[in-house]
């Protein structure tokens, strides 16, 4: 059976509830909380501060490093192996490239700025989630940034071109999948973010694209309102 | 440690007070709150101050160790997240972290809070096994007795999950709990020069002479003991904290 209505009974081009919050962490110079549907994020950030191993300093740009980790009760399923696999390793990688455009750390030579993103509870979409989080959480810290990123996986599930998979639609059995996880810079609508797995023509990616651009827009807004309301004046 | 910060700490203590307001033997707030997670088969937040620990709890079938053929087994793990506390670093658990999750842990296994042998499934072959995990939000203190309550909270809220004799099914709870006697709760006693004070700040635990932490079952027996801290302790010292850790863990029971 074609997928024409979604298992949870969204549109295709919508995303899950999305609920953001930043200074969650109180030791952290930023954090934030990034809960999509089912799938939360926390993101930290500490620094800047002096990088160690002293090799790893940069005289003329500060560095961006970020981690990315799933607790060990957080899947559905079979407890996961605490520690940084390879999955997590390349994860925390593409994260730093698609943060690495926005963040400026030409001030901070020598300098660190660690971002680390943990995740207590997950149904797919958790590198965007935690690229949303990381956002607010670098914007909440202070660091001089040009721009905020936002970040959602969009992709075809049978013939359906959709937005924010979930769990059940990435392993779906029916028919093809295709999941491109995307992070778009929201002033520039620069691509950040582009990974994908699956089958897919070149028409569809190009229309996946533009379905991310519009999630993204609508990301960037929760994102922004967010990192706002916690300067909001209360008047009482 | 800065000198003349602990003498202030000590001026302070002194008079009874502490630099946030609190009595010597005074928690912060606490909250718990559970079932943050629908993953987990059971999931806790325990908060004391602005200390954030979340414990989750997950289920296997496994075998039985060869010495309890016919007891369940169960493992406490904890991971001293960087992204609670600017000290803590990326990598394999350290001395710290394990040191937090043994205790817990021996808190658990001592006090008999789980029955074991309701765990098998078949004697010598299959048994449920537990797994809790200790993951720090924000780490500002007393990450040994907030971990001990998030743990209690996350096992009492646990479901098990379906299982047919052969493959478990994770998407499916039960209404099914663990089969839970009374918890312990553990009570973390600091001593800084000659006072004995509770729920250290971190400001506090670096200038501790000696910790105990007292694990206490609902009946005042003691079920788990661990000295921390470079100072050695005399035996009327470890009798006053033990005498302290009692009394507190009353009024921690409470909020489980």
């Amino acid at each position: 059976m074609a997928y024409i209505k979604r298992n949870d009974g969204r549109k295709f081009d919508e995303t899950r509830p999305i609920e953001a919050r930043v200074g969650v962490i109180k030791n952290s110079d930023g954090s934030a909380y990034f809960k999509m549907g089912k799938t939360i994020a926390y993101a930290a950030v500490y620094g800047p501060r002096s990088i160690h191993p002293k090799f790893l300093q940069n005289p003329r740009n500060g560095k961006l490093r970020c981690f990315y980790n799933m607790m060990p009760f957080s899947s559905m399923g079979e407890r996961v192996r605490p520690g940084a696999n390879r999955r997590a390793k390349e994860i925390a990688m593409v994260t730093e490239k698609a943060l690495l455009p926005v963040v400026d750390l030409t001030q901070f030579p020598n300098s660190v700025v660690d971002v680390f993103i943990e995740l207590p509870q997950t149904d797919a979409g958790t590198r965007c989630a935690g690229i949303c989080a990381a956002s607010m959480a670098l914007a909440d810290a202070g660091i001089p940034m040009k721009d905020m990123v936002a970040s959602v996986s969009v992709g075809r599930v049978d013939d359906a071109l959709i937005v924010d998979l979930d769990y059940s639609e990435e392993s779906y059995e029916n028919g093809t999948v295709a999941d491109i996880p995307t992070a778009i810079i929201s002033r520039t609508g620069e691509i950040s973010l582009l990974q994908m797995d699956g089958k897919l023509s070149r028409e569809d990616l190009k229309k996946a694209i533009e379905m991310a651009k519009k999630a993204c827009s609508k990301i960037d807004k929760i994102q922004r309102d967010a990192l706002k309301k916690k300067y909001e004046v209360k008047n009482e | 440690m800065n000198r003349e910060q602990k003498d202030h700490i000590l001026n302070f203590l002194e008079q009874g007070i502490r630099f946030d307001g609190r009595k010597l033997d005074e928690y912060r707030p606490i909250k718990i709150e559970t079932g943050f997670s629908e993953n987990a088969e059971g999931s806790a937040k325990a908060t004391i101050g602005d200390t954030v620990v979340l414990a989750g709890v997950k289920l296997s079938v496994g075998e039985p160790y060869p010495d309890t053929p016919d007891e369940g087994t169960m493992m406490i793990n904890a991971e001293l997240l960087p992204l609670s506390n600017p000290d803590f670093e990326p990598g394999p658990p350290g001395i710290q972290a394990i040191e937090l999750a043994r205790v817990v842990d021996r808190g658990i296994r001592e006090s008999e809070a789980i029955d074991t042998k309701k765990l098998c499934i078949k004697k010598r072959e299959k048994v449920w096994s537990i797994t809790v995990d200790i993951c720090p939000i924000n780490d500002d203190g007393n990450l040994f007795d907030a971990s001990m309550l998030a743990v209690a909270a996350a096992l009492k809220n646990t479901k098990f999950p379906s299982y047919d004799g052969e493959v478990v099914d994770y998407k499916k709870k039960t209404k099914e709990s663990l089969p839970l006697k009374k918890l312990p709760v553990s009570c973390t006693v600091i001593k800084i020069g000659d006072y004995f004070i509770v729920d250290p700040t971190p400001e506090e635990e670096e200038k501790i002479e000696a910790r105990l932490t007292v694990e206490v079952e609902e009946d005042g027996t003691l079920c788990a003991l661990q000295k921390g801290g470079d100072k050695p302790l005399t035996a009327e010292d470890i009798d006053k904290m033990v005498e302290i850790g009692i009394k507190k863990s009353k009024e921690l029971r409470k909020l489980l």
